[in-house]
C-alpha cells in the first residue's frame, strides 16, 4: 500500500513568537521549528499501517528551505522518501493545490494528514486536498482500519464527534484521512534511522511559475496580540506570597475553600 | 443578494445571530436553511453546493462544529475558496480569527467576488431566539462515505460534571512523574483531578478525565487549571465554571483571560506553595 503523509513545519512549541515588521505574521529570524503536532500522529499511523500491510510511506511538505530539516526527521523515524515542494506561500487553497499536484503523479492508495495546523489552525487543507483528488474524505480520525488486509480497497474509520461521542464510516480507497492527535504514542527516531534517513531520497520541487495555483482569496491583514480584557486579579513575583495571596482571596472573597 | 446561514441543530441560533449581524453589515437580507439529509461529508458537500447554486449568497455562514469542519472546506474548494474557520469577530469582509492556538488574532480580508465561507466559533455570538430556517431537501443524495449512527464508549469512570472543585493539569506539568504534584493539590482542596487534551493523549491520565470539546464540559464552583494555556478547545469545556484559578509562567497565556485568579509564575514552586497555604487556610 502506498501511503503519503502531507505534513507541515511550524515553529517549535513554546517558542516566544513575534509579530513582524508588516505586523502581518510573526518574524521568523532565530525560531526554531518543528513537525506540526497532529501531522506527527499522522506519520505515526501511517508507519504502522506500512507495519501492518506493507508498502511505503511517502512524507511531503510544502514551505521554504528549512522544511527539508523536518521531511529529514520525518525519514528518520521511517518513512521510505520525501517530497518537498519548495513555495513561500502560506494559503490554504495554494498549499492544497501544490500538495494536490504532487500528489496526483504519485497517486496514492491512503493520503493522511494532521487534523489542523499549529500556525494558522484552519483546519482544512487535509478536506481541500480530497476534493483537489476527487478523493472521499473523513476528518478527526480516532482510529484507521484498512480492509481487506492483504488487498487493501476500504478503510473502515472512527470519527470523533463533540461532547465524548464516536462514529464509524466507511468508504472506499483512495481516501483523504486527517488524524487527530493522541491515536498512537509516537515514536522516537532511532540512531539507525537517523544514519538511514540520510540516503533517502527527497524529491525536491520548486515552482517555476507555471502552477496551476488560484489567487490567494484571504488575506491576513493584520497578526496582533489580542487585547486584555482581563477582569481577573493575577498575582506575579515571589511564588510563597502570591500562593498567599491567592488562599486569602478564594477564602474570603471567593469563598470556595 | 444575501447571506446564507446553513444550520444543523448544534449552534443554530448563534449561527442566524452571526448571519444576521453579516448581512445588516452588507446591506443585504438573510437565508437560512437546514439540510434535510442524514449527515455524509459527500452527501453535504453536494447539497449545500445545490443549495449555495439556487440562493447565490455572497457570502455562506457555518457553526465551527466537527460536522462544518468534515465537509465546508471541500464545499468552499468547490467553489475556490477558502473556509475561514473558526471566527470570533467580524467587520465583513474583515473576519477575526485566532492563530498560533490563541496566542495571536488575526485579522483576514476576503478579496474576489463571493460567495465566500466563514464558520463561527462556539461561544462567539449569542443566540437570539427561535432559528427560523427552512429545510432544503437535495436532488440527489449519493455518498462514497458510509455512516453508522454514532456511539458512546463505555461508561465513563469519571462524571467530571458533578464535582464541586476541579485542578486540571496541561503541558506546563512537562512529564508523567510530576502529576503527583497537582494531585497533592487536587486532594487538598477536595478536588477531583482532570487534564486537557495533551495530557490524556500522552496517557499520563485516563482520557475520561479530559475536560474540552472532544472531552467533558464542566462548571464547578472552582475550577484551577494549571499549566495549561488556555486552547480553545480547553476553554469551551470550561468557562461555565464559576471561579476560575489560573497558574502558568506565561503572562500571556489565554487562560488568564478567562481567569478570575491568577499566578503567573512556575507551577513547581506555586502548586507546593499553594498546598501549604490551603493547609492553613483550612486548620
Amino acid at each position: 500500500m502506498k501511503i503519503a503523509v502531507a505534513i507541515k513545519q511550524v515553529p517549535l512549541r513554546d517558542s516566544p513568537l513575534r509579530i513582524n515588521a508588516a505586523g502581518t505574521w510573526i518574524d521568523e529570524d532565530n525560531l526554531s521549528f518543528e513537525i506540526n503536532e497532529p501531522d506527527a500522529y499522522a506519520l505515526e499511523e501511517a508507519l504502522q499501517l506500512r507495519e501492518k500491510h506493507g508498502g511505503e510511506v511517502i512524507v511531503i511538505s510544502a514551505g521554504p528551505a528549512r522544511v527539508s530539516q523536518t521531511i529529514r526527521e520525518a525519514l528518520a523515524k521511517g518513512a521510505d522518501r520525501g517530497i518537498h515542494i519548495d513555495t513561500a506561500t502560506l494559503d490554504t487553497l495554494q498549499v492544497a493545490h501544490l500538495l494536490a499536484a504532487a500528489l496526483k503523479t504519485e497517486a496514492p492508495d491512503l493520503v493522511l494528514t494532521g487534523l489542523q495546523s499549529d500556525d494558522l489552525g484552519y483546519g482544512q487543507t487535509g478536506v481541500v486536498l480530497a476534493e483537489l483528488l476527487g478523493l472521499p474524505s473523513s476528518t478527526i480520525i480516532m482510529q484507521v482500519e484498512i480492509q481487506p488486509v492483504d488487498q487493501p480497497s476500504k478503510v473502515r474509520v472512527k470519527r470523533e464527534l463533540e461532547d465524548g461521542w464516536f462514529q464509524h464510516i466507511e468508504m472506499p480507497l483512495p481516501a483523504v484521512l486527517t488524524i487527530q492527535s493522541g491515536l498512537n504514542k509516537l515514536r522516537y527516531a532511532t540512531l539507525m534511522g537517523i544514519k538511514k534517513a540520510k540516503a533517502k531520497e527527497i524529491k525536491v520541487i520548486t515552482l517555476d511559475g507555471g502552477a496551476d495555483v488560484p489567487p490567494a482569496s484571504a488575506i491576513i491583514e493584520k497578526l496582533y496580540a489580542p487585547e486584555k480584557n482581563q477582569q481577573g486579579q493575577i498575582f506575579d513575583g515571589d511564588p510563597k506570597a502570591a500562593a498567599a495571596k491567592l488562599a486569602e482571596k478564594l477564602r474570603f472573597e471567593a469563598r470556595v475553600i | 443578494m444575501s447571506v446564507l446561514a446553513i444550520v444543523e441543530q448544534r449552534m443554530a441560533g448563534e449561527v442566524l445571530a452571526a448571519a444576521q449581524e453579516f448581512a445588516t453589515s452588507l446591506g443585504v437580507g438573510v437565508k437560512a436553511y437546514s439540510i434535510d439529509l442524514p449527515y455524509t461529508a459527500d452527501g453535504y458537500t453536494a447539497a449545500a453546493e445545490e443549495l449555495i447554486r439556487k440562493v447565490n449568497p455572497t457570502l455562506v455562514v457555518f457553526g465551527h462544529t466537527y460536522q462544518t469542519r468534515d465537509y465546508a472546506p471541500k464545499l468552499a474548494a468547490r467553489f475556490g475558496r477558502v473556509l475561514i474557520s473558526d471566527v470570533i469577530a467580524a467587520r465583513p469582509p474583515v473576519f477575526v480569527r485566532q492563530m498560533f492556538q490563541g496566542k495571536f488574532n488575526a485579522d483576514v480580508r476576503l478579496t474576489g467576488d463571493g460567495p465566500h465561507f466563514v464558520s463561527i466559533q462556539a461561544g462567539a455570538w449569542k443566540a437570539e431566539g427561535s432559528p427560523p430556517a427552512e429545510t432544503f431537501s437535495p436532488s440527489s443524495t449519493t455518498s462514497r462515505q458510509v455512516a453508522e449512527p454514532p456511539f458512546r464508549e463505555a461508561a465513563r469512570a469519571v462524571d467530571l460534571t458533578a464535582a464541586d472543585i476541579i485542578v486540571s493539569v496541561g503541558r506546563g506539568i512537562r512529564e508523567k512523574e510530576n502529576i503527583p504534584v497537582v494531585e497533592a493539590l487536587a486532594q487538598v482542596l477536595g478536588a477531583e483531578l482532570a487534564a486537557s487534551r495533551p495530557i490524556c493523549d500522552a496517557g499520563w491520565l485516563p482520557m475520561d478525565r479530559q475536560v474540552g470539546s472532544s472531552g467533558q464540559t464542566v462548571s464547578p464552583k472552582l475550577y484551577v487549571a494549571v499549566g495549561i494555556s488556555g486552547a480553545i478547545q480547553h476553554l469551551v469545556g470550561m468557562k461555565g465554571a464559576k471561579t476560575v484559578v489560573a497558574i502558568n509562567k506565561d503572562p500571556d497565556a489565554p487562560i488568564f483571560e478567562v481567569a478570575h485568579y491568577g499566578i503567573v509564575g512556575d507551577l513547581f514552586e506555586v502548586v507546593p506553595a499553594l498546598v501549604e497555604e490551603i493547609k492553613k487556610a483550612k486548620t
